[in-house]
C-alpha cells in the first residue's frame, strides 16, 4: 500500500515529461517527415528561436506587463465583488431568490459577445479588458461562495450552537474555515477565466499586450512568433494558476484538495 | 424480585415533586433529602410544522433527572429521542413546557440562558470534528469560545488526550484518525470545560461493536470520575442497561414517557454483568415492553 502510494505520488513527474516529449516528437515528425508546411506548423526549432528574440526584446515585457495588469485588477474586484455578493446572498435567501433569474440571465449571456460593446463604453485602453476580465472571473467566485456559505455543515452549526458560540466566533472558527475551499475553487476557475477575458479583449481593441501581439504576429502571417506569443501566454496562464494553487495549500493545508486521497 | 436485591446506597436521592410523579413512580422506594434536580423537563410538548402540516414529535414529556444520575433515552428510531435531546440542549426550542437547568429556565423568550448552556457537554452521533483544526485544537475548542488562554488550552487538550487515549494525535487533523478516536475527541472535547451535564446523542451508533463494549467502559469511569450528570439517548437495549442509572423508554408518534425503569447493578460495571441473569432480567423487561408497542 505504501509503495503503490508512493508510486501514485511519483507518476505524474514521469508521465508529464514523457508527455511532453512525444508531443515534441509527434511535432518534429509531422514537419519532417509528413512534410506539414512552415506556415501551418513551424519546427519546434523555428518556434524556440522565435521565443528566444522574442525574450530578448525589452518591448515584449511591456506587453507582459500590460496582459498580467489586466488579469490580475480584473480578477481582484472580481475576488472583492464575488466574496461579498456570495456571502451576502448566502445569508439573505430571499435577496437570493430575488435576483436568481438575473443572475442565471446574466451566466448564459456569452460575456465574450459583450467585449465590442465594452470597448465602447470604456475605450481601447487597459480598462476594457480589466472590465472583461472582472465580469468573466466573477461569477465561478459569486456562485461557489454562494454554496459554500450554504453548505456549512449543521452538525458543526450544532457544535457552535450548543457551546453558545458569538455570532463573530461561529464565523471566524466555524463559517469562514468552511466557506475557505469553496473561495478557492472559485479563484482556480476565475483566474483560468481572467486570463481568457483580457486575451480576448486585446484581440479585439488596443495596441498593447499578449494579445495584441498575437493579433500582430498573425496579421504578418509570422506563425512561428505567433507559437511563441501563446506559449507565453500559456506559461502566463499557468503561473498564475499555480500562484493561487499555492497559496491554497498554504491557507488550507486540511482540505481534502490539498492532501489528495481520503485517509481511512 | 431479582434486581430488588441489588438496589444499593448509591441510588440517588430522587426528588419528591408531585410533577414527576410519573416518573419518579418506580423510583420512589428511596427516601432522602429532596435536592433540586439538575435537569427538569416540565410538560415538553414539540411540534414540528412540514409541508404536509403539524407532526407532534412530542408530547407531555416529563422528566426530572438528578444531580450525578446517568439517564439512558432508550426508543426505536422515530420515536423522538434525538429531538428531546436536543430540546434538552437547547438547540431547539419547545413548543409548550419549560425546561429547567438547577433553578434556572433553559429559555428566556427565544434566548438561551448562557448560565446553564454553560453546563452542558455536548456528544453527537457524529463526531462533528472542524476538519480545519488539528484534535488538540479541535478538543480546545470550547476553551477557546471561553477566552482561555492558549498555553493553557493546549494545556488541557494534552490532558484530554492521555485521558482519553489521544496521546501523540494532539497534532493529527481528524481525518487521520479511526471512527473510534474520533468520537474519542469528541468526548473529550465536550469534557474540556468540565460540564456538569452531559448529553450525547447516540455517540457509538456507528462504532462497530467491540469499540463500542470499550467505549461504554470508558464512559462509564468518566462518568465516575467526573460525578457528571449523563443523558444518553441509544437504541440498544444493552447498552442502555449497562451505562444507566435508569432507563427512560420512550414510544412514538408522538414521542411520549412509555415507562422508566431503574437499573441498580453497582458500579463499575463489568461488560460480564451483562450476561448476568438479573442483567438479563432487565433487558427483558425492556424488550417486552418495546414490543408491546408494534410497529
Amino acid at each position: 500500500m505504501d509503495t503503490r502510494d508512493r508510486f501514485m505520488k511519483l507518476l505524474p513527474w514521469i508521465s508529464t515529461p514523457v508527455m511532453l516529449a512525444l508531443s515534441l516528437g509527434v511535432w518534429t515528425f509531422l514537419v519532417r517527415v509528413v512534410g506539414v508546411s512552415e506556415f501551418i506548423l513551424p519546427a519546434p526549432r523555428a518556434v524556440a528561436e522565435s521565443l528566444g528574440a522574442l525574450l530578448i526584446d525589452p518591448e515584449i515585457w511591456g506587453h507582459v506587463r500590460i496582459t498580467l495588469t489586466e488579469v490580475l485588477a480584473g480578477f481582484a474586484i472580481a475576488l472583492l465583488l464575488g466574496v461579498v455578493g456570495g456571502a451576502v446572498l448566502g445569508r439573505l435567501p430571499w435577496l437570493e431568490v430575488a435576483v436568481r433569474p438575473a443572475l442565471v440571465a446574466a451566466q448564459v449571456i456569452p460575456k465574450v459577445a459583450l467585449i465590442p460593446l465594452f470597448v465602447i463604453w470604456f475605450g481601447f485602453g487597459i480598462t476594457s479588458k480589466v472590465v472583461v476580465a472582472c465580469i468573466l472571473a466573477f461569477f465561478p467566485i459569486l456562485l461557489n461562495v454562494l454554496l459554500g456559505v450554504r453548505s456549512v455543515d449543521r452538525g458543526y452549526r450544532d457544535v457552535m450552537r450548543g457551546l453558545g458560540a458569538s455570532r463573530w466566533a461561529t464565523f471566524r472558527d466555524l463559517e469562514l474555515p468552511s466557506t475557505l475551499p469553496h473561495v478557492f475553487a472559485g479563484m482556480e476557475v476565475a483566474i483560468v477565466f481572467s486570463v481568457i477575458g483580457a486575451i480576448v479583449g486585446e484581440y479585439l481593441g488596443g495596441n498593447e499586450g499578449l494579445g495584441y501581439l498575437v493579433v500582430v504576429s498573425l496579421n504578418a502571417l509570422d506563425s512561428s512568433k505567433l507559437f511563441a506569443v501563446i506559449l507565453l501566454l500559456a506559461t502566463m496562464g499557468s503561473v498564475l494558476f499555480f500562484a493561487i494553487n499555492g497559496v491554497k495549500r498554504f491557507v488550507i493545508p486540511w482540505h481534502e484538495s490539498v492532501t489528495g486521497r481520503d485517509i481511512g | 424480585m431479582e434486581s430488588q436485591r441489588l438496589l444499593d446506597s448509591q441510588e440517588q436521592a430522587s426528588a419528591a415533586d408531585p410533577r414527576d410523579a410519573r416518573v419518579e413512580a418506580r423510583n420512589d422506594d428511596s427516601a432522602g433529602a429532596a435536592a433540586r434536580p439538575e435537569l427538569e423537563l416540565l410538560a415538553v410538548d414539540k411540534t414540528f410544522q412540514t409541508r404536509q402540516g403539524s407532526t407532534e414529535a412530542l408530547s407531555d414529556i416529563n422528566l426530572s433527572v438528578d444531580r450525578g444520575e446517568f439517564i439512558s433515552l432508550l426508543g426505536r428510531s422515530g420515536c423522538g429521542k434525538t429531538t428531546l435531546l436536543r430540546i434538552l440542549a437547547g438547540l431547539i426550542a419547545p413548543t409548550e413546557g419549560e425546561v429547567r437547568v438547577g433553578d434556572r429556565s433553559l429559555w428566556h423568550g427565544a434566548n438561551r440562558d448562557s448560565e446553564a448552556l454553560s453546563k452542558f457537554g455536548l456528544v453527537f452521533q457524529d463526531p462533528n470534528l472542524f476538519p480545519w483544526f488539528s484534535i488538540e485544537d479541535n478538543i480546545a475548542l470550547p476553551l477557546k469560545l471561553r477566552g482561555v488562554a492558549k498555553k493553557a488550552r493546549r494545556a488541557r487538550a494534552e490532558e484530554l488526550c492521555d485521558l482519553l487515549g489521544l496521546s501523540g494525535f494532539e497534532r493529527s487533523y481528524p481525518r487521520e484518525l479511526s471512527g473510534g478516536m474520533r468520537q474519542r475527541a469528541a468526548i473529550a472535547r465536550a469534557l474540556s470545560y468540565d460540564p456538569r451535564i452531559l448529553l450525547m446523542d447516540e455517540p457509538f451508533g456507528a462504532l462497530d461493536a467491540m469499540t463500542r463494549d470499550k467505549m461504554n467502559l470508558e464512559l462509564q469511569s468518566i462518568s465516575i470520575t467526573t460525578g457528571a450528570t449523563v443523558v444518553f439517548v441509544t437504541h440498544s437495549i444493552t447498552e442502555a442497561v449497562f451505562l444507566a442509572d435508569r432507563v427512560v423508554l420512550l414510544s412514538p408518534r408522538p414521542g411520549r414517557i412509555r415507562s422508566v425503569v431503574p437499573v441498580t447493578f453497582e458500579r463499575p460495571r463489568a461488560l460480564e454483568s451483562e450476561s448476568d441473569s438479573s442483567f438479563q432480567e432487565v433487558v427483558r423487561t425492556l424488550r417486552h415492553e418495546l414490543d408491546e408497542e408494534g410497529v
